[in-house]
């Protein structure tokens, strides 16, 4: 099955990427090569086969601090844009009280 | 020996030498920058971080250990404090990172020097070593050629020996495939046994650190110095690694599987024959080989494209412009600041997994594809394991062709993702695979075959690695070795 370029156009938008005009066509083009290729799926018989699991259940732990600690300094060192231990970024709401 | 020789020695000798005060940490260190890297690094590009002052600074920290004064390369996904981390994109120009990967620091307390950063495809996510941002590496074995990827750079470059020892990650062959193009070593070990803590995410339910050397019984060593539970990784396994130090006591007894069926069509001749001459060989050391009926690779790649797709679109969500990386200034809302951020920062194939990725996790198509692939796995897995209850390890090749030209696959991707079938396999299953040089083709490039094992089945492949190596293959590879790359001859 064919991938439109409407639907490219929805899934970036969804993984928060601009892609231009051309490159809309193009990545249409090859995602739907892939989508045919896996298709072959469908041939498989599945039914009675589960997911695969993939983590161990064991891995759970205790939730107390485990002695792990990336401070505010260092975290924010190599930010595009930081204060005081703080990331900055662009207004995400209106000013209600300007 | 003298200092110009050192980089020809095994990790294993080059650490006794320091150990034993016959060298000193900072010559071997030295060692591949001094030799090689002088004459090759220029034209394969393997190396996209190094610095002097930071091997001398390890190597002045060297306090003996099993790797004493060992260089060592890493993939450019492994976390260090003293080189920058990018992962081959440019969204990660210049970022270091605070804190050493696990592996990373278990290296350092075992005496290894970090002594470059090797290229990579963009995020892992390659098979070529084309899709990094920072320039292609070629083969050194023939420089119109691809290393392979996506450790295309640690690969190279401890197949021109800059390094006795790399490291990379292998998500669907990214170690096993690369070593079988630039004829080297490399262990996908079983998924749990080296801790990912410090590698950055790609598919994390697929990736694991993997192992490159020029000698069976390098691997050996960096595995038992590697492997083991970490706290900082939940998925690293609690229970002792295996134990791979009678990696040298032959294979008399053992079965292979041999899933002829799997190489019946598509795959080039020379590689078949080299199938077939390790399998004689295994066969003049005692093993017995057992004819299988093998699931084809292309459902096992079906599966993966849509797993790995799905986790890396998750994974790859962090850089966002706001905490590290990249940011494109001047954007009036958050929205914009990711967007923009994220489609300069990423190349095109991150893009289109990311989009794949995206798309098979909708609304809508969730069931039809994630769904699907995952069931899909759990067949594969048993598959795995029902032919493991008939061998203790399957021969089979590691890629279908010797390694290809720069920009035969850049612009189709799907052709790109089958030179994976082979390797895919095991990483959907969590199981060990390791790619065996096997000496090289009329034209000068390497010829490799590859072996899986089940679950903790690495001393197994060592072993036969080790019975394949004592045949003369590995003998027969130094010697020319040592003409391609010691003498500058080309």
């Amino acid at each position: 099955m064919a991938i439109r370029r409407e639907d490219v156009e929805r899934i970036a938008e969804l993984a928060r990427l601009e892609l231009s005009p051309d490159r809309l066509d193009q990545v249409a083009g090859q995602l739907s090569r892939v989508l045919d290729f896996v298709a072959m799926l469908e041939k498989l018989e599945l039914n009675a086969d589960p997911p695969a699991e993939t983590a161990p259940a064991e891995a759970l732990r205790d939730d107390v601090p485990n002695g792990r600690r990336l401070g505010a300094e260092i975290a924010t060192a190599q930010a595009p844009e930081a204060e005081h231990g703080f990331f900055i970024v662009p207004p995400i709401v209106e000013n209600l009280n300007p | 020996m003298s200092a110009p020789d050192l980089w020809k020695l095994p990790a294993a000798a080059l650490a006794a030498g320091v150990r034993e005060g016959r060298v000193r940490a900072a010559a071997a260190a030295e060692s591949g920058w001094s030799g090689p890297a002088a004459r090759w690094e220029t034209e394969v590009h393997a190396v996209v971080h190094a610095s002097p002052a930071a091997r001398s600074r390890g190597a002045a920290a060297v306090q003996g250990g099993v790797l004493a004064g060992v260089p060592v390369v890493l993939k450019d996904n492994l976390c260090t404090t003293d080189y920058p981390t990018t992962c081959g994109s440019r969204i990660l120009d210049g970022w270091t990172s605070p804190y050493d990967a696990t592996v990373v620091r278990r290296l350092r307390e075992a005496g290894a020097v970090i002594t470059a950063k090797g290229n990579m495809d963009e995020f892992a996510m390659g098979s070529s070593t084309e899709f990094s941002a920072y320039g292609p590496t070629r083969n050194p074995f023939d420089l119109t050629r691809v290393p392979g990827g996506s450790s295309g750079g640690p690969a190279a470059a401890v197949a021109y020996g800059l390094a006795p020892l790399g490291l990379g990650s292998d998500t669907g062959g990214s170690v096993r495939q690369p070593a079988a193009f630039c004829g080297v070593y490399g262990l996908k070990p079983t998924y749990g046994r080296l801790s990912r803590y410090g590698l950055v995410a790609f598919g994390s339910s697929l990736d694991q650190v993997g192992i490159f050397a020029r000698h069976a019984g390098d691997v050996a060593l960096a595995y038992a110095t590697l492997a083991g539970n970490d706290p900082w990784d939940a998925t690293t396994r609690p229970d002792p690694a295996p134990d791979v130090s009678r990696w040298d006591r032959g294979i008399e007894g053992l079965r292979f599987g041999w899933p002829a069926n799997l190489w019946r069509e598509g795959v080039e001749p020379e590689v078949v024959e080299g199938l077939d001459e390790a399998a004689e060989r295994m066969e003049r050391a005692g093993a017995t080989r057992v004819p299988i009926e093998f699931l084809p690779g292309e459902f096992g790649v079906a599966a993966y494209y849509l797993v790995a797709t799905a986790e890396a679109s998750s994974n790859l969500a962090r850089f966002d412009g706001v905490r590290y990386g990249l940011r494109v200034p001047g954007c009036d809302d958050l929205a914009a600041l990711y967007s923009e951020s994220r489609s300069r920062g990423f190349g095109p194939e991150v893009q289109r997994r990311i989009l794949l990725g995206t798309y098979a996790l909708s609304a809508g198509y969730y069931d039809a594809y994630y769904l699907r692939a995952h069931r899909a796995r759990a067949r594969i897995r048993a598959e795995y394991a029902s032919a493991f209850a008939r061998c203790d390890f399957m021969l089979l090749p590691a890629a279908p062709t010797r390694a290809f030209r720069l920009g035969e696959k850049l612009e189709d991707p799907l052709a790109m993702y089958l030179s994976d079938v082979f390797t895919i396999g095991a990483n959907l299953a969590g199981i060990p695979g390791l790619t065996c040089p096997l000496g090289r083709l009329a034209g000068g490039l390497p010829l490799a075959v590859q072996l899986l094992g089940p679950h903790d089945g690495e001393p197994v492949l060592l072993r036969a690695a080790r019975a394949i190596e004592v045949k003369g293959a590995r003998e027969r590879l130094a010697a020319e070795h040592e003409v391609e790359f010691a003498w500058p001859t080309k």
